[in-house]
């Protein structure tokens, strides 16, 4: 047992750095993109692009299908040492969540066409699962798929799809039998969003942005060669699915580099001429955080190790979703907190200089949109329901 | 990166696995924790022959040469059978600062008899007014001649009664609290001038309070008045040992109260069936890999001598406090009425967590140390906060 890096993993933590700083740190140009909701979908395809003439696009990949055949060292090195430059994951909804299904249960045509184009960053995805009567009950789904001559017809409709005005493909559950038990009859089909019937309607959310949609099918006609592996086992596909996305929406890595801000926020908030970070009380529940954290990242990169060996990410992923969000959202509300009175007020166009602070606006929407942490991916309810049966036998 | 046991050290665990359960079923562990100092002499005879006294020393003197990974995978398979006999005092305590302190003679003399399983020993660092301040010491030690006399009082000072030696911390200079100054001395636990005062732990292990009036030293372990250094060092390895032991502790409990939900039947079905229940002995057991998390960080940390050592050590020491609590009250609460007894072991398990908790600081202390640690401004932390090693 032992977590030391060899000097191969420390020449290739330089190698990663050198990177960082020529494709993200010194890179105004494109921060300044990510970082404006207006040019967001252009600077992430710009910054993916960089990441794939790297060869970096896809960690999680077979090493045949443009995988990076990484250490859990060197995916470790990758990922803090990303989050600590501030640069971006990428968007998970390609390459993280639909590409790993395409590999395991898609036939070749279907990797030919799709799995270069996601590298590339050419199509933008969404996800649609959830409907507005099939949340954390997901089996329950109603959109219908009919089999018509060589093509499904789509009636129904998607909600809370994360930048689906953005999207060129959605991959979905759609209900093609109502006959047997509802997790059975459930089929995964890759549909274009410039498909005649496709609409979508933005929802506005409590952080003030417009990220989430509700997506709605009208007789869509999807060609049968789209489906995923067989009619009736997209429950099974998804599920392995889901593990891949739990993982990732740990976010460990981030929340080091979240933390570590708040931190430096806290040492210039003057409270009563003291650095809030003397406070005891703030210091008792940054370090509470902390300390989980510190936790979590040995807990994640334990699973890692294991994945590394030849085992699947199994029901404990359950665990880091659960956990990883938990630390995400309290470090939402120590930034927050960190703000002060001035976290309650809307900056809209002012600059600091007039609102009088620095990071109160983005503190006060990164909590509200942080709140939708422990409800995707399967609420943290659910996690523990899983938990419950899968790990504990109950 | 490995978070896997070598070889041997699966063939250590599996063998003291084997120990467990053939002498620690719990009317047998009744029976041991009976008897005079709280452990069976015989049980210690057997961890002497299966080489288990010898893995944290040195080839030379007789040890197996191991690290900090091999003391946990012992202390842990210790944990989960409540094991009573005095492997924390007398091989990571007082052995530990005999091996780090003691002059080659002394090694030479004590190591081979400890590791033979003749010699147990003590460690004497508390004191009344001390709480958890290491460096709170007014026991003082004076040079008359060739010869440093001790006189004061050690408490909660654990094996004390079985102990031939104990290595006692005293001030040989400086003020109450002062860090410089401490020294640590070698007494024979049969000298004239100590006074012991015995009693019992909540889990049933023997301590006691020395009073020293003129009490010779035999030797001293280190430098005079650099004994502080040592002491952290030492207690830094045994805060390692002890969390394993109550990973052990944690694990055994989750499993005793996960199989009574299985089992016990209320409103015609089994307890474990309630939402409300399920979701409470999830958050158990992922209090316990929480502390396994933290505890293999601190320990490839130590191993690694890494930055992030100290940080990881605090971390570890807070949320062991914190996990076995969540788990110790769960695990009584989960039992219902049953959890109250002590015809189940349930309450045996809980009171060696509490007492993990006090030992060598609490988890209010260790968060403290990590404040102060982390809150220091950058410049002065030297450190990078960028991965040198994971």
């Amino acid at each position: 047992m032992h977590t030391r890096f060899s000097e191969e993993d420390i020449a290739f933590r330089d190698e990663v750095r050198a990177f960082l700083k020529k494709a993200w740190l010194d890179n105004t140009e494109l921060q300044a993109k990510v970082g404006a909701l207006s040019t967001m979908r252009e600077g992430m395809i710009e910054w993916q692009k960089a990441l794939n003439a790297q060869g970096w696009i896809a960690p999680n990949w077979p090493v045949e299908h443009g995988g990076t055949g990484w250490s859990v060292t060197q995916s470790f090195i990758w990922d803090s040492e990303r989050a600590l430059a501030g640069a971006p994951s990428v968007m998970p909804f390609g390459l993280i969540m639909v590409a790993p299904v395409i590999i395991a249960y898609g036939n070749d045509a279907q990797k030919a066409k799709f799995l270069p184009r996601i590298l590339a960053s050419e199509d933008w995805w969404c996800q649609g699962y959830s409907e507005p009567g099939a949340g954390s009950d997901l089996a329950s789904l109603k959109t219908k798929a009919e089999l018509d001559g060589d093509d499904y017809v789509i009636n129904g409709s998607k909600i809370w799809t994360t930048y689906a005005q953005y999207a060129d493909w959605i991959f979905c559950l759609v209900r093609t039998d109502n006959s047997g038990r509802k997790q059975e009859g459930i089929t995964f089909l890759l549909i274009d969003m410039k498909s005649p019937g496709v609409t979508v309607r933005p929802i506005e959310t409590i952080d003030g942005f417009h990220h989430l949609n509700e997506v709605f099918f009208d007789n869509v006609r999807v060609p049968v060669e789209n489906r995923i592996g067989e009619e009736g086992k997209g429950w099974t596909y998804a599920k392995s699915l889901l593990v891949h996305e739990r993982l990732s929406i740990a976010e460990v890595a981030d929340s080091k580099r979240g933390l570590a801000e708040v931190r430096e926020l806290a040492r210039q908030e003057v409270n009563g001429g003291q650095p809030l970070l003397n406070d005891p009380l703030f210091a008792k529940r940054l370090t509470d955080t902390e300390i989980e954290l510190m936790a979590l990242e040995y807990t994640e990169l334990r699973a890692l190790a294991a994945i590394a060996e030849g085992k699947e990410p199994g029901p404990e992923s359950s665990l880091l979703k659960l956990q990883g969000t938990e630390v995400q959202q309290a470090v939402q509300e120590l930034r927050m907190d960190a703000a002060g009175y001035y976290s309650q007020t809307l900056q809209g166009d002012l600059g600091p200089d007039q609102l009088g602070h620095a990071f109160a606006d983005y503190a006060q929407k990164q909590y509200f949109r942080g709140r939708a942490s422990s409800i995707y991916g399967g609420s943290n309810e659910v996690q523990k329901n899983i938990t419950a049966k899968y790990v504990l036998g109950l | 990166m490995d978070f896997n046991l070598s070889e041997e050290q699966a063939l250590i665990r599996d063998s003291i696995e084997r120990f467990v359960a053939e002498n620690y079923e719990f009317d047998k562990r009744n029976a041991t924790v009976a008897m005079e100092h709280g452990f069976s002499s015989a049980h210690w005879q057997q961890f002497a022959e299966l080489g288990w006294l010898s893995i944290p020393f040195a080839e030379e003197h007789g040890g197996f040469g191991g690290g900090h990974v091999d003391t946990m995978v012992i202390m842990h398979e210790f944990g989960k059978g409540l094991v009573a006999e005095p492997y924390l005092p007398t091989v990571i305590l007082f052995g530990g600062l005999l091996q780090a302190g003691g002059s080659q003679a002394l090694q030479a003399d004590l190591l081979p008899q400890l590791i033979g399983g003749q010699l147990q020993g003590a460690f004497a660092y508390l004191e009344r007014q001390s709480r958890y301040a290491l460096s709170d010491i007014s026991t003082r030690a004076v040079k008359e001649g060739n010869d440093w006399v001790l006189n004061g009082e050690k408490t909660v000072v654990l094996n004390a009664g079985a102990a031939q030696k104990i290595i006692v911390a005293a001030r040989a200079s400086g003020e109450q609290t002062d860090e410089a100054g401490i020294t640590l001395f070698m007494v024979d636990a049969g000298d004239s001038g100590i006074d012991a005062t015995y009693y019992r732990m909540t889990d049933g292990q023997e301590a006691a309070n020395l009073r020293l009036t003129d009490v010779k030293a035999e030797a001293v372990i280190g430098a005079a008045g650099e004994g502080f250094g040592l002491m952290q060092q030492v207690i830094g390895d045994a805060i390692l040992a002890v969390a394993a032991n109550a990973l052990g502790a944690m694990e055994a409990l989750n499993a005793q109260t996960l199989e009574y939900c299985k089992t016990r039947e209320q409103f015609g079905v089994a307890i474990g069936s309630f939402q409300a229940l399920q979701h409470r002995m999830v958050d158990m057991f992922q209090a316990c890999e929480n502390q396994r998390s933290l505890l293999f960080r601190a320990v490839c940390a130590a191993d690694a001598q890494s930055d992030d050592a100290q940080r990881s050590l605090h971390a570890l020491k807070v949320m062991t406090g914190k996990a076995g609590r969540h788990i110790g009250g769960e695990a009584i609460q989960l039992h219902g009425g049953m959890g109250m007894t002590d015809e189940l072991s349930v309450g045996f398990y809980v009171k060696r967590l509490m007492i993990i908790n006090t030992l060598f600081g609490d988890m209010d202390y260790h968060q403290q140390k990590f404040i102060d640690l982390v809150n220091r401004p950058p410049a002065e932390a030297g450190a990078s906060a960028r991965p040198e090693a994971a």
